[in-house]
């Protein structure tokens, strides 16, 4: 593993063109939680004419939805879920400004492409480890959707939380040149 | 006759979703640790150091090693000479799994309606498969199971003559086009054989081997080692990133099956293969 960068959101596109697929990073600053549920209310909202309950220039979305924060936490565990189901909402996001995302998996190639359209950048964060998930993140709290329960969007401040590049701005993907180094006949 | 009363099973049930949750199984830390050793690839080895560190953190804090804690699936053997009182046998598992998912702030993963899709708050209905066995024990298991990997799982109704080359294919496509979906290193549960049903049942119910034990059939036992061997060298590595351990071990259940019909199916399982038994 590369020594990691160290970013800060929100993003622009000197930050993203200096990530390249395969590059560790630590991320500090703030990002949105959305996943199924939720990604489906921001287009419908979209689709009605209405704002955004967040402004998602320069934001990254974490793909993720916690387990509840025992007292005194301010979070529970957490970790990505598997980011194509979200897929076919996210070249609209990106368009708008959107510049980030951190999930698990493959996305489509319309992702990819508006990843190369837009500036923007997918990390990849350990599915699974989600207790260790959930010590990079200082604070917590509801910003839409509170009754969605575990797909409701949270704002995160979080610090030096761990991820890989797995498709950068330039049409890379880490998955594929995984298995062409390690792959067998 | 044996008496059990319904209240217990609830305490049991309600412990069964805490500790399988916080606590990985000895086999399968193992496992990973063996992996840690062999992985070629330094961001594996990255990714199975921290996977291993959240086990100890998972243990530590009392935390759920996963923030999606399953779908509660139960699999229990109930001996005929054990008579239920007091209340509901599935009542009884699903309030356990109401209190055990509050007690453990552990996520309710479950919508009531697949369409309508809205939480039903408490993570029930469980689903409890039940055997009825000889003698007077309630063994209850539970295995949590992730959406994740459930998600890359496939039953494929093959012809006969597709034999055992069928198998092959078909287990080392599915966990090629899984790719880090089912955050890998997963245990690759198979089933063969029985109804289209009976066949993903046992795949999952081979999930619940212990990592490091083999089929008792010497044939089955040499093709989950094959499998193993190929499915490594996919490529794939610890979450996707590349690397030599893609699965820590690939499992096999058979049953017996119609003349016409040749069922596969094969079950997903994450690194958090979660599942634990108790007796009452």
């Amino acid at each position: 593993m590369t020594t990691p960068k160290h970013i800060t959101t929100p993003l622009t596109d000197e930050i993203i063109k200096d990530l390249h697929i395969g590059d560790s990073v630590l991320i500090s600053g703030v990002i949105y939680t959305a996943r199924d549920s939720a990604h489906k209310r921001l287009l419908e909202a979209l689709e009605r004419g209405e704002d955004l309950p967040v402004d998602i220039k320069g934001q990254i979305i974490y793909y993720a939805g916690p387990a509840p924060a025992k007292p005194g936490n301010p979070i529970g565990s957490i970790g990505p879920t598997t980011s194509y189901r979200m897929d076919p909402y996210t070249p609209d996001l990106l368009s708008r400004g959107l510049k980030g995302m951190i999930g698990k998996g493959n996305r489509s190639d319309a992702v990819v492409q508006a990843l190369q359209d837009h500036t923007a950048v997918y990390f990849g964060a350990i599915g699974g480890a989600a207790a260790l998930g959930a010590q990079s993140i200082k604070k917590a709290e509801f910003v839409a959707y509170e009754d969605l329960g575990p797909e409701a969007i949270r704002r995160l401040e979080v610090k030096d939380f761990p991820a890989v590049v797995v498709n950068d701005c330039y049409g890379k993907d880490i998955y594929k040149q995984g298995m062409e180094q390690y792959g067998k006949a | 006759m044996k008496e059990v009363n319904v209240s217990s099973i609830t305490e049991a049930v309600k412990n069964l979703c805490v500790d399988s949750n916080f606590y990985l199984g000895s086999d399968v830390i193992k496992r990973i640790n063996e992996c840690y050793e062999s992985e070629e690839s330094p961001t594996g080895r990255e990714v199975l150091a921290k996977i291993l560190e959240n086990i100890e953190i998972g243990k530590k804090e009392g935390m759920p090693l996963c923030q999606d804690t399953g779908y509660a699936v139960f699999f229990v053997k109930m001996g005929q000479n054990v008579r239920i009182c007091g209340g509901n046998f599935v009542d009884a598992v699903n309030e356990g799994v109401r209190r055990g998912y509050k007690a453990g702030y552990l996520r309710n993963s479950v919508v009531t309606d697949p369409l309508e899709r809205k939480n039903s708050g408490d993570n029930t209905p469980a689903i409890i498969y039940t055997d009825i066995v000889p003698g007077d024990d309630l063994e209850i298991t539970i295995a949590p199971k992730g959406g994740g990997s459930e998600n890359m799982s496939e039953v494929r109704m093959m012809a006969p003559a597709a034999g055992v080359q069928g198998v092959k294919d078909f287990v080392i496509e599915r966990v090629r086009v899984s790719g880090a979906n089912p955050c890998p290193p997963v245990i690759v549960g198979v089933g063969i054989g029985g109804t289209f049903e009976k066949c993903a049942q046992i795949a999952k119910k081979s999930l619940l081997r212990p990592v490091g034990s083999k089929h008792p059939n010497p044939f089955y036992a040499d093709l989950e080692q094959e499998l193993l061997t190929e499915v490594n060298k996919l490529g794939i590595g610890p979450q996707g990133f590349g690397g030599r351990c893609t699965a820590l071990a690939v499992h096999i259940e058979v049953h017996p099956c119609h003349i016409a019909s040749f069922p596969v199916a094969v079950n997903m399982q994450c690194h958090v293969a979660r599942h634990k038994t108790v007796t009452l």
